[in-house]
């Protein structure tokens, strides 16, 4: 994110203005500096607030990523609480929008004093823009944006309650940002002893009755932690891109996460063109006074209106490393940067040194070679390259045999939490998970997991939804643009009994989940909505969705299988019964004695027939296990008893009662 | 043309009803056997953990063998054993059993069924299921056929019959069930021929017809009829709707067999025309178990010939074109075993396909309205011009 300011070039200016009357002088005096939060301000849509409905949604999405990345740095397992309050419930039914409060509440380290202004109250400012480590947030736009939104549409401050010592007390700041200074003004500045707000425990009946059982924002979960409070105009509407999605994937990328979700007492109609979510990606509704049984995997569940995505592994991801830049990865302006940069820190630095100090995989002998190949010496001083120089050793990065950039910065979600994200939030028979192993693009190292569940109460008859993730972060909009979208259409899943037209999604009862983990995400846009294409990611992605299409294929061939031979035992039994009565009423033999015989014979001959064929066309044993990444749910878990009161098409597919969806 | 008089047929029922009952008492036991036997071979594999199978002559143009010596298309030795642990066999394996359970309750009550009467009896709900027993009537039907040729027994003795399908007129008295049936004295209508003629069911009385003129269709049987021919000619005049069912073939070979009268056929030129003739002489594949006493070898076929056309100097109008099926089948019919070395046959096919057109008996009306019966048939029986 370079500063944009208005630098005119003035030989182009003079050349053609003079039939408008304006001088060179007269232009001058309008021409200023720009500041980035004006330029926001009045470019929002570059940040996700684009309309109502995504402003709530990425007001949302900042904080939790926020709170996320500052759980996990700390070593904290997250426990996040996200409360949306609707502050205009009576407004007409009409209304395209309303004043909404969003409040996320973590556990996490807390902020000290000082740094509150910095975060929340300036643009581009923050920890992660300039490092390369995995992390969800990047740029350090987000929740300061997010704050000047909330300003912009209601100009009410931003509310935050922040904690960094068990042993002291919370701050409670309020703060505004001067878009025109880029930075923040303090309104209320305060020490309390109210930390978790005692008035969220309260806000709707469902947290009130959560918050009694101690399962809800409960003092003793977050002895530290923040608080922050936007107010803005909003629309809050189910669906595709809603908050409710990014919630629900965030838990399922997310299975070491706590997150309780009030949403608002009411949501908009759905008088816009949303779509709907497909159904089978929703939530058991499990009365409070029965929590699920500790044996049982961890599944979402909603009572009262709040929903909680429980924590399904007990483990934080491993913590990354960050490193420095491979030489493969920057452009030849980055490498001026970096020099001046080093000239500035490190006054009179050699080349020698900058290149073993600033970048990875640079051995003391590679940055001989590489002096020499420029005609330097190793005392040559950075101060004395010249740019010439400088392109030529821009020319030896692109030349040099290097290894590639070192891995253990990434930090993948992993086969098992795949499995058990996945678990929890779709109901379906079949998962399967796959995590390639590190890779690189453009000198930065990457790695690809992918997930897929199929069948259970997904429906048949759609097209697959795809659910991406960028270092595990839901990416909820321009799915076509999306290098992995591609990956998807790619694949053909035909050889895996699935059904595709050419170049689209295939169509089943499937969901398939894309991860990308990298200490820099290429995204398309500032708004960090796709993934762009390039090939190694493509390639990559392509890998691990063949490896899930792979078990599925395996799993959906055996399971056709045994419904053939099932089939096939259906046929015989159903005729053994009046051959028996019919041979009986003919020569009087036992008709029970008779059908008991022809019974067994059915089965055993089906059960010959039963016995599974792998692809060399051997006998495979039936107690061979299952393959690693693999679960297969025989009986969908719990069925609701009431649900089917709540929900008014519940009838649906095979006449299974379905479960209530909050979407 | 012997004149034979009746032997067997001048009984009356009456006369010999103990004795035929006897006789069908004998065969009824039989077939009562043959089916326990079935159901035994069945029910021992069974218990004995061995797959039950029944085993039915195959009913195939394969399985079908032309002898040659005798004249008539007979059933080969093949076999194929009906599986119940088999897919694509298990539901009829289960209707076979059905259907015998039923006609061993038919045989005890001394009763007989229609084949849709058949079909109603074994028509049930598949225990358990949504599932009925028979589809459709010729899904019985089929059954049924497969039971005469696996137990070796004819329909008449499974007590089945077909509905009725043909007509008889002429000098001749039978006897049918007991009853005197003058065929002198049958109105327009004439008799209706029942699907079942076998001796114990039907004698010959009183016979002064030196022939059978036996044609294609009940419309110009009427106006043979109508012109009482069999009076003029001393004949019996049948026809049998088309294809005749077995009982106007059966009825046809013991006039031709036990009273020693020639059949003449008088049917359409064009392949289904001589499609009849050859099932009525030879036997056709699907019931080649029956040639043996259906097939009359010695029928003749006396019209409408190919030649007819130019002979009778008939006018454009009566030509139907033939079509491709008709060509192919032509063809096909000329490739029979026992047309093919048929100089006759092989010239009459060839004559029609080089006319391009077929013929229908009723085309002679063009010519008079009893031209058939006053002229033409006259004429040939006189000319002694016929193809056999």
């Amino acid at each position: 994110m370079t500063p944009v300011t208005a630098s005119p070039d003035p030989a182009k200016t003079r050349s053609k203005t003079s039939t408008r009357g304006a001088t060179a002088e007269e232009m001058a005096t309008r021409q200023r500096d720009i500041s980035v939060s004006e330029f926001f301000a009045k470019n929002r849509h570059l940040l996700g607030f684009d309309n109502p409905r995504k402003a709530l949604l990425t007001t949302v999405k900042e904080a939790v990523d926020n709170s996320l990345d500052a759980c996990e740095e700390a070593g904290i397992l997250p426990d996040l609480a996200v409360i949306i309050e609707d502050l205009q419930p009576d407004r007409p039914a009409t209304a395209k929008s309303s004043r909404y409060r969003v409040t996320i509440v973590d556990n996490g380290p807390g902020i000290v004093r000082k740094q509150v202004e910095n975060i929340f109250g300036r643009l581009l400012y923050g920890s992660k823009f300039h490092r390369l480590k995995m992390s969800r947030g990047q740029q350090g736009i987000g929740i300061s944006a997010a704050g000047m939104y909330g300003l912009i549409t209601t100009g009410r401050p931003m509310l935050i309650y922040t904690k960094p010592k068990a042993s002291q007390p919370a701050h409670h700041i309020e703060l505004a940002m001067n878009t025109k200074t880029n930075r923040a003004e303090v309104t209320i500045d305060e020490e309390t002893q109210d930390f978790p707000p005692q008035r969220l425990r309260a806000v709707s009946p469902g947290a009130r009755q959560l918050a009694s059982e101690g399962a809800f924002l409960a003092p003793t979960d977050f002895k530290t932690g923040t608080s922050v409070s936007i107010e803005l105009e909003g629309r809050y509407q189910k669906g595709r891109g809603s908050v409710d999605e990014f919630l629900e994937l965030t838990a399922i990328a997310n299975p070491h996460a706590r997150i309780v979700f009030v949403p608002p007492s009411r949501s908009s109609a759905d008088e816009e063109d949303v779509l709907p979510l497909p159904k089978g990606l929703q939530r058991g509704a499990e009365s409070a006074a029965t929590p699920v049984p500790p044996a049982a995997p961890a599944v979402t569940t909603e009572s009262n209106g709040v929903t909680i995505f429980p924590r399904a592994v007990h483990e934080l991801p491993p913590e990354t490393k960050e490193i420095q830049p491979h030489p493969k990865g920057i452009e030849l302006g980055i490498l001026l940067q970096m020099l001046k940069d080093y000239e500035a820190t490190e006054k009179g630095g050699t080349l020698f040194q900058f290149l073993q100090d600033r970048f990875c995989r640079i051995s003391a002998a590679t940055a001989s070679s590489m002096c020499s190949a420029i005609k330097v010496t190793s005392r040559t001083k950075v101060a004395d390259i010249e740019p010439r120089q400088a392109e030529a050793l821009f020319k030896q990065f692109e030349d040099a045999k290097l290894p590639p950039p070192p891995t253990d910065c990434l930090a993948p979600i992993g086969v098992r939490q795949l499995l058990a994200g996945m678990l929890k939030g779709v109901r379906a028979e079949f998962y399967a998970a796959s995590s390639r192993e590190a890779e690189v693009y453009r000198g930065r190292p990457f790695q690809i997991e992918a997930a897929i569940a199929f069948g259970g109460e997904l429906p048949g008859d759609e097209t697959a939804r795809v659910i991406r993730f960028a270092n595990r972060v839901p990416l909820l909009f321009q799915q076509s643009a999306c290098s992995s979208f591609k990956a998807v259409t790619e694949t053909a899943w035909k050889n895996y009994n699935l059904s595709q037209p050419k170049g689209s999604l295939p169509v089943g009862p499937l969901v398939i989940m894309i991860h990308m983990a990298s200490v820099w995400v290429p995204f398309t846009s500032e708004s960090k909505e796709a993934i762009a294409d390039y090939d190694e990611i493509r390639k990559e992605m392509k890998l691990a969705l063949m490896e899930c299409g792979r078990k599925l294929g395996t799993y959906l061939r055996k399971r056709q299988k045994m419904r053939r031979e099932s089939e096939r035992r259906d046929v015989f039994e159903r005729y053994i019964g009046e051959i028996a009565k019919a041979i009986n009423a003919i020569n009087g033999t036992d008709a029970k004695k008779l059908y008991d015989k022809l019974l067994e014979q059915a089965r055993q001959r089906t059960a010959v027939a039963d016995q599974q064929l792998d692809e060399d066309g051997k006998i495979v044993r039936d107690e061979e296990p299952d393959p690693d990444g693999v679960i297969i749910v025989t009986q969908p878990s719990t069925p609701v008893p009431g649900a089917a009161a709540i929900d008014g098409d519940a009838k649906r597919r095979g006449g299974k009662t379905e479960t209530p969806s909050l979407f | 043309m012997a004149k034979k008089a009746t032997s067997g047929g001048t009984k009356t029922a009456r006369d010999t009803g103990g004795r035929t009952n006897a006789r069908i008492k004998a065969r009824d036991a039989e077939t009562q056997s043959k089916i326990v036997t079935l159901a035994d071979n069945v029910a021992k594999r069974a218990l004995s953990g061995a797959e039950p199978v029944i085993t039915v002559p195959t009913r195939t143009k394969s399985n079908t063998e032309w002898n040659a010596k005798k004249g008539i298309l007979q059933m080969g030795k093949g076999a194929q054993e009906r599986q119940l642990f088999n897919l694509s066999q298990a539901k009829s394996f289960m209707q076979t059993m059905l259907h015998s359970s039923s006609i061993k309750d038919l045989i005890a009550a001394e009763k007989t069924l229609s084949l849709r009467g058949m079909f109603y009896k074994g028509l049930h709900t598949v225990a358990g299921t949504k599932e009925k027993t028979f589809q459709d009537q010729d899904e019985s039907d089929g059954i049924l056929e497969d039971l005469e040729v696996s137990l070796g027994a004819l329909r008449e003795e499974l007590h089945i019959f077909a509905k009725k399908a043909g007509t008889i007129v002429g000098n001749i008295t039978l006897v049918d069930s007991g009853d005197e049936i003058d065929c002198r004295r049958m109105g327009s209508g004439g008799y209706a021929i029942p699907s079942i003629v076998e001796s114990d069911i039907m004698q010959f009385k009183k016979c002064d017809a030196k022939f059978v003129l036996h044609v294609e269709k009940n419309t110009v049987w009427s106006r043979f009829n109508e012109d009482r021919f069999w009076e003029k000619h001393n004949c019996i005049l049948t026809e049998g709707g088309g294809q005749p069912p077995r009982g106007v073939r059966r009825l046809l070979r013991r006039l031709n067999e036990e009273l020693g009268l020639p059949i003449y056929c008088l049917l359409d030129c064009d392949p289904w025309g001589h499609y009849i003739y050859s099932v009525m002489k030879q036997g056709s594949i699907s019931l080649a178990f029956e040639s043996e006493r259906l097939a009359i070898p010695s029928a003749k076929f006396i019209g409408i010939r190919a030649k007819d056309y130019y002979e009778c100097e008939l006018t454009d109008d009566v030509q139907i074109a033939l079509n491709d099926t008709d060509i192919k089948r032509a063809k096909e019919i000329a490739a029979y075993p026992w047309f093919e070395k048929h100089k006759g046959w092989q010239r009459e096919i060839d004559a029609m396909l080089k006319n391009g057109f077929k013929m229908e008996v009723e085309s002679l009306i063009t010519k008079d309205i009893s031209y058939v019966t006053e002229e033409y048939v006259p004429e040939r029986l006189r000319k002694r011009d016929w193809l056999d």
